[in-house]
């Protein structure tokens, strides 16, 4: 479904992925482990297509096509969602506002009729209570004031609305509560089917516990350097990343 | 980031889309000004001689007077003996009595400029009366607004009808030696709206109406009185465009607020006159000024505006506090973008015990576009226990643009609250990326997060004043995306 090869990104005159492949067929979960500042958002935001970073080698393919050349909204309306580490807040949208209009771009685009809005507030409703979340948020400015936590709740909620394909998320676990968490990866696992693939970056082998990854990847200074099952996140857990770190250069 | 400074930037850049010219037989008076042509103005209009006197003061007051040079603006001089200060569309009788009268050419150019005058009445139940340049061509729903005993008529009309109202009240808020504008305006001001609300009485319907500036090198002098008596509540809405022209226009309106005691005028306008070209050829002058009373106790007046045109916006719609307990609101969204410029704000006289007052400025600035907010907020030594809030907001699409802000701020002690907010942002890549993400293109990502910035004043505009805005404002910075 989603094939990397060689992928370098740079930002400035940084270079920040060197060389990482991946490949993660239909129905799969990866996971995507590493250090701070290993280049985990860079890949995240380079599959989503932000402009800002700039890939000087390398192909990414998603259902046999390449998406480097295509912008953010070309390859969210062919089914990319990324999950943000930091969801950004928008004064003034309201949340019901912003997803009604994201979810009509998307189906108008594939050529689907519109949700009107009664439609779209049933459907909106159903998954937020899903969620566990309080309607108000609905009507609130998108992710303006929200805690840490109710951000990342939101991003799930618009996932679980727009039904993507590929949905990459970005640490979405970080800061969220037991209860949340199980939310969560309730979401996520909602959204598992044999035409999709999700793609989660995290620090913790706990949400692996609750959406168990056919795959764990350990990125470190913009390289895969090693992959594994289920099993290396709990290793990683216990022995951390040095280890890593020196059989990458020691080979 | 130069990839989005520049997609930004495009988004400024859309081509005027009512620029055209009616072609309609102008009476046009021949240029310049003198005391001639003041009393050419008046016996055209068949003005009883108070009124003549007070044009000919004002004149000659002017002649005494300075153009003003400290608005943040810059524009080559005007040459006031170049301008015709006259211009009336003719048609086979005076004025049109109806509709089915109207020159069908006028009619068509309001349905191009999507105003289906008729239709738009009946189906909005708003009450139009249409200005086309100078002379009024149409007013409808007269007869349901005569019923409650409300006014709402061409100001020449209002002369000649009902005297002693516009007597009583005209100048009184803007007096003719206001400014250098106002005084201009009021030698020579053409016609304009009147709007009386009877005591008590709760205007049921919007009012509204829509300049027009036509004739090329005709300066527009509108002049609109409201006066709204105890207890009751108006809501008035004035919206515009203009054709396409290379030469600048001068215009230079006059709009005076008296709201009584317990009274409420609310008072909307969506500005959108030709803002010149993308090299900043051609393109509106308009320096206006709009001021409100409110004289009595507990009375309230709004402005909201939303001001996308023009080349040079200069304009302070103001309040004077007078009355206890009376309030003042100013909500404004202006736009500068391509070689705009705009200066603008508003001014909250407190006088009265308990006054407060509300000002909301959002200003967006594009390309090499210049946005000035000015305001004064003045607590006059009786006015104990005063508040004013004022926020100002600027947005910068672009570097090459500007944003600029003058809060003056007059209080002598008295206990009153004044509070003062600024900010300056951008339209952050994180956000374009953010929406863009989700699947909105580049363009409704900018205008959505635009929109979001004008919320509060948005919200402050009747329901379908509201929509257009939106369309007006994605209109004029469309383009600059791509
Ligand atoms: N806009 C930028 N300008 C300069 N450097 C950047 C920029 N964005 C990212 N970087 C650098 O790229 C490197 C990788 O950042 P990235 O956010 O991908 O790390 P990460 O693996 O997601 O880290 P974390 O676990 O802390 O989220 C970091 O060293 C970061 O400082
Ligand atoms: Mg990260």
């Amino acid at each position: 479904m989603l094939k990397i090869t060689d992928l370098h990104a740079r930002i400035d005159d940084t270079e920040i992925l060197k060389g990482v492949d991946l490949e993660i067929g239909a129905g799969q979960v990866h996971a995507i482990m590493g250090p701070n500042g290993s280049g985990k958002s860079t890949l995240a935001q380079v599959i989503a297509g932000r402009e800002r970073f700039e890939v000087t080698q390398g192909t990414v393919t998603y259902e046999g096509g390449n998406i480097l050349e295509l912008a953010p909204e070309e390859r969210a309306i062919k089914g990319i969602f990324l999950g943000f580490q930091y969801p950004v807040e928008i004064p003034g949208v309201t949340n019901k506002y912003f997803l009604k209009s994201a979810l009509n771009a998307q189906r108008t685009a594939r050529g689907e009729t519109e949700l009107d809005a009664m439609e779209f507030l049933t459907l909106l409703r159903a998954r937020a209570e899903l969620m566990d979340m309080d309607p108000k948020f609905l009507d609130r400015s998108v992710n303006q004031g929200f805690s840490g936590g109710e951000k990342k709740k939101n991003e799930i909620l618009q996932m679980a609305m727009l039904e993507p394909k590929l949905a990459i998320l970005d640490e979405t676990d970080s800061g969220l509560d037991i209860d949340a968490l199980k939310v969560v990866a309730g979401g996520v696992n909602t959204l598992r089917s044999p035409d999709r693939a999700i793609l989660v970056v995290t620090h913790y082998q706990r949400l692996l516990d609750y959406i168990v990854p056919d795959c764990v990847h350990v990125l470190c200074d913009g390289q895969i350097a090693k992959s594994g099952d289920k099993k290396l996140a709990l290793e990683l857990e216990e022995k951390g990343y040095g280890w890593i770190e020196k059989e990458m250069t020691g080979a | 980031m130069s990839e989005d400074t520049k997609s930004l930037e495009a988004i400024a850049n859309r081509e005027y889309a009512e620029g055209f010219v009616t072609d309609i037989e102008m009476e046009v008076v021949p240029k310049g000004l003198s005391e001639d042509v003041v009393r050419l103005i008046s016996s055209k209009k068949n003005e009883p001689e108070w009124l003549l006197d007070w044009r000919l003061k004002a004149y000659r007051h002017w002649l005494t007077m300075e153009e003003p040079a400290w608005p943040n603006v810059q524009y080559p001089a005007i040459d006031y003996q170049d301008i015709s200060y006259y211009a009336a569309p003719k048609s086979k009788d005076d004025a049109p009595k109806s509709l089915d009268e109207v020159d069908p050419e006028l009619l068509a150019t309001y349905e191009k400029l999507g105003i289906p005058l008729a239709e738009r009445a009946a189906l909005a139940g708003v009450a139009v009366d249409a200005v086309f340049d100078s002379v009024s061509v149409a007013t409808t729903y007269k007869d349901k607004l005569n019923e409650l005993g409300i006014i709402f008529c061409p100001f020449s009309e209002a002369v000649r009808e009902h005297p002693d109202l516009v007597k009583k009240y005209v100048g009184s808020v803007v007096p003719y030696t206001d400014n250098f504008f106002a005084t201009l305006n009021s030698a020579v001001f053409s016609d304009g709206s009147f709007v009386y609300i009877p005591k008590g009485v709760r205007c049921p319907m919007e009012l509204s109406t829509y300049f027009r500036i036509n004739a090329a090198d005709t300066g527009q002098f509108e002049r609109t009185l409201i006066v709204a008596d105890e207890g009751s509540y108006v809501s008035y809405l004035e919206g515009c465009t203009a054709p396409k022209r290379d030469n600048n226009q001068l215009h230079a309106a006059v709009v005076e607020l008296v709201a009584l005691g317990d009274a409420q005028i609310k008072y909307s306008t969506v500005q959108n006159w030709y803002p010149g070209d993308a090299e900043g050829k051609g393109g509106i002058f308009n320096f206006v000024t709009k001021r409100g009373i409110c004289r009595g106790a507990r009375s309230k007046i709004s402005w909201t505006q939303v001001e996308t045109g023009s080349a040079i916006t200069w304009k302070y719609p103001s309040c004077i506090l007078k009355g206890d307990d009376s309030t003042g609101e100013f909500y404004s969204v202006a736009v500068a973008s391509n070689w705009q410029q705009a200066d603008t704000g508003t001014k909250m006289i407190h006088i009265g015990k308990n006054t407060s007052s509300t000002i909301i400025s959002k200003g967006i600035s594009a390309m090499q576009g210049q946005n000035t907010y000015r305001g004064l907020v003045r607590i006059a030594p009786s006015a104990k226990g005063a508040r004013n809030y004022s926020q100002c907001d600027s947005l910068l699409m672009g570097d090459k643009c500007g944003a600029h802000t003058f809060p003056y701020i007059e209080a002598t002690d008295t206990g009153s609250t004044v509070e003062h907010e600024a900010t300056t942002s951008k339209i952050s890549e994180d956000q374009l990326f953010y929406a863009r993400q989700r699947g909105l293109s580049e363009e409704d990502a900018i205008n959505m997060i635009v929109n979001g910035f004008c919320k509060q004043v948005f919200r402050e505009l009747p329901m379908e004043f509201a929509v257009e805005a939106q369309k007006l404002l994605a209109v004029s910075l469309e383009g600059a995306v791509g």
